[in-house]
């Protein structure tokens, strides 16, 4: 059963990234993102990660696309086709790309992994204690820099999306 | 961990959506749609982390947590980027590759 969900979720989130990377409509490709992501959230869920399955849809589904469907209707007409990429541009991209794919693969194909016995389902209290742990192999640090910077980024992005017309 | 499911068929996924994700990058002319692919990029990156802490190392949370680092890290990317985006179209009206040319200075 549990095999059947993945291979279907695993096809949804391949189909709609091949989609969202190729579709030439820029709303469309953001609505395809969009699955790639809630897809990516299923198999958090089924890892038994609820807590990560829930952050990727509320950041991701709620937060990152609203921002994009936003940037997408502020600088462009809904109907708006993109570019057609050339074909020799393609191509590159296509080999490149391949060649990557094939190499990494063979590489994790062949790589011998130690699987551990035993699942663990990893628990919201497990992740709060580690982040605001202060002993060894805890992770009050990153959790602080990481808060810094989320309000770096705030000030930020408010100050440069302000700025000035170049050629008034 | 998933009943039946091995590691290699994850990894295998999710490296198939990472190289996705580099074929958008370098294909795509429009900014939105490259912050797309590298959101793909990102994602991929992120399931690997989960992957192999609850696979090959149950006993430990590093791949669990900095998975939440790696996402809040994405969406602080999106959000200043996007800005940028914004203000470049206030600047040159456009917002695909070839028609930023210009730095400040």
């Amino acid at each position: 059963m549990e095999r059947i969900i993945f291979y279907i979720l695993a096809l949804i989130i391949v189909v709609f990234a091949v989609a969202s990377v190729s579709s030439r409509k820029i709303l469309r490709a953001v609505m395809y993102l969009l699955f790639v992501l809630i897809g990516i959230s299923g198999i958090y869920f089924m890892i038994d990660y609820s807590f990560l399955g829930a952050i990727q849809l509320a950041v991701y589904g709620g937060g990152v696309i609203v921002l994009f469907i936003f940037s997408v209707l502020l600088v462009h007409h809904v109907e708006l086709e993109l570019e057609i990429t050339p074909l020799r541009k393609k191509l590159i991209a296509g080999a490149v790309t391949l060649t990557g794919l094939g190499i990494t693969l063979w590489a994790i194909l062949t790589f011998p992994f130690q699987q551990a016995a035993g699942a663990r389902t990893i628990e919201v209290s497990d992740i709060g204690k580690s982040l605001l742990s202060v002993d060894a192999g805890g992770f009050i640090l990153p959790f602080e820099v990481i808060s810094v910077l989320l309000f770096a980024v705030m000030i930020g992005a408010i100050v440069i999306a302000k700025g000035k017309k170049l050629n008034k | 961990m998933i009943e039946g499911i091995s590691i290699y068929e994850i990894l295998t996924l999710s490296t198939v959506v990472f190289f996705i994700g580099v074929y958008g990058f370098f294909t795509r002319e429009n900014l939105i749609t490259i912050l797309m692919s590298i959101e793909l990029i990102l994602n991929a990156s992120a399931v690997n982390f989960v992957v192999v802490n609850t696979y090959l190392y149950p006993d430990f949370l590093q791949g669990a947590v900095f998975s939440v680092f790696i996402i809040a890290m994405a969406a602080a990317e999106t959000a200043l980027a996007i800005a940028i985006i914004i203000n470049l179209y206030k600047l040159v009206s456009s917002v695909e590759v070839k028609d930023t040319d210009t730095l400040k200075y």
